[in-house]
């Protein structure tokens, strides 16, 4: 199958890694990513000020493409997953800024939320299926994973909907499937200090230390993450090694 | 602006109903910067609840929320902590000037690794 892809800024810059083996390993799984035609930067936050409008339109172009591409988007990056999954929320909800954004734009039809925003993790599970990855398995990946999912994926929980927001399993499931041990750890959801690392470099610090050593305490070897902020700042203040997940899809598919 | 209709529009685009709030401090409890926050979750919450407008404005806390969401999350009573923080700074850096981080700032801090996504969020964070 083939379905609408958002890359975003990041992973055509730093985090090719992540978009590389995102796109091997879904050919392998019989799905092809088509990158939507002249994306912009989603904006990587997503402005909470409910009068923001001009901040949102870049998602609401992609979703729009995507409505008439096929009804689906497919995130790779947990910022522009956050970002395109809240405001297509706004879209559907918020009639202020539905109506201001579909003045703005003037599309031949309005955009009202159609298209169904999906993030690889929810594609492997609903779309692919984990028992599916099981079987194509080539290289089992056998190492001791701490699941990071930051908190990008899943909060707001009522709209991102992805997993459970205090206790997912999402990434457990696929470590699993990929032939990794999960470690489950409680810091796994906490935030490790995202953008203010340009205001006051102390706090990412602090943040991504505790979240290290508490995947430590707990019997972690590595951890793998969907957020290339999140890679950047466990990297530089955690000391321990820290991979995007598809990195090791890919390998335990055959395919890096 | 009046000052009462700064705080009006505070309220309005927090999006949230600081009413609401009975102060159990879930919010501050689950906050990874509380730390540095001078002003708290709860109280951000509070002092737009009674228009103490002088305070919120001159936090800094505005600059280190980060807005992770937790403290949305846990509130048993639906109100929005970071929504007023955010409704705060944004007040503050729409007024000329006011912007959190300046250009020269940046390169010193920037370093090979650093992905787009931190620069993009912090610009959208910080500045206006």
């Amino acid at each position: 199958m083939k379905i609408c892809y958002y890359p975003g800024c990041t992973l055509k810059t730093k985090a090719k890694e992540l978009d590389r083996y995102a796109r091997l390993s879904a050919e392998a799984l019989g799905v092809t990513m088509e990158e939507i035609e002249n994306w912009q930067c989603c904006g990587a936050v997503y402005p909470t000020a409910r009068d923001e409008i001009a901040t949102k339109l870049s998602a609401v172009r992609a979703l729009d493409y995507a409505k008439h591409n096929g009804g689906k988007l497919l995130t790779l990056c947990s910022a522009c997953h956050n970002v395109i999954k809240r405001v297509n929320d706004d879209m559907t909800n918020d009639e202020n800024i539905r109506t201001k954004a579909n003045n703005y734009l003037a599309l031949d039809e309005a955009y009202a939320g159609e298209t169904q925003v999906i993030h690889y993790l929810e594609m492997l599970r609903d779309i692919v299926g984990f028992d599916a990855i099981k079987e194509k398995v080539v290289n089992p990946i056998g190492k001791k994973i701490g699941a990071y999912y930051g908190c990008l994926l899943l909060r707001p929980g009522k709209v991102m909907a992805f997993d459970n927001p205090e206790n997912p399993t999402i990434i457990e499931d696929f470590l699993q499937a990929i032939g990794a041990t999960p470690v489950k750890y409680p810091m796994r959801n906490e935030c490790c200090g995202a953008y203010v690392a340009l205001k006051n470099e102390n706090l990412p610090k602090e943040r991504s230390k505790a979240i290290v050593k508490n995947a430590e305490s707990h019997g972690a070897e590595m951890l793998v993450t969907a957020c290339p902020l999140c890679l950047y700042n466990i990297q530089k203040n955690g000391g321990m090694p820290v991979v995007y997940f598809t990195e090791l899809l890919a390998e335990a598919l055959g395919v890096k | 602006m009046t000052r009462q209709d700064t705080l009006e529009n505070i309220v309005r685009i927090s999006g949230t109903d600081a009413k609401k709030c009975m102060k159990c401090g879930k919010c501050d409890g689950r906050c990874p910067a509380y730390n540095d926050m001078d002003v708290k979750p709860h109280q951000f919450v509070n002092y737009v609840a009674e228009g103490k407008l002088e305070k919120l404005l001159a936090s800094h806390a505005i600059w280190n929320c980060l807005s992770c969401m937790a403290c949305v999350e846990r509130c048993p009573r639906g109100v929005a902590p970071q929504g007023v923080i955010e409704a705060v700074r944004d007040t503050v850096i729409r007024m000329q000037g006011n912007n959190g981080i300046k250009a020269e700032e940046i390169p010193p801090i920037v370093d090979e690794m650093i992905p787009q996504q931190l620069l993009v969020s912090a610009y959208r964070k910080y500045n206006k």
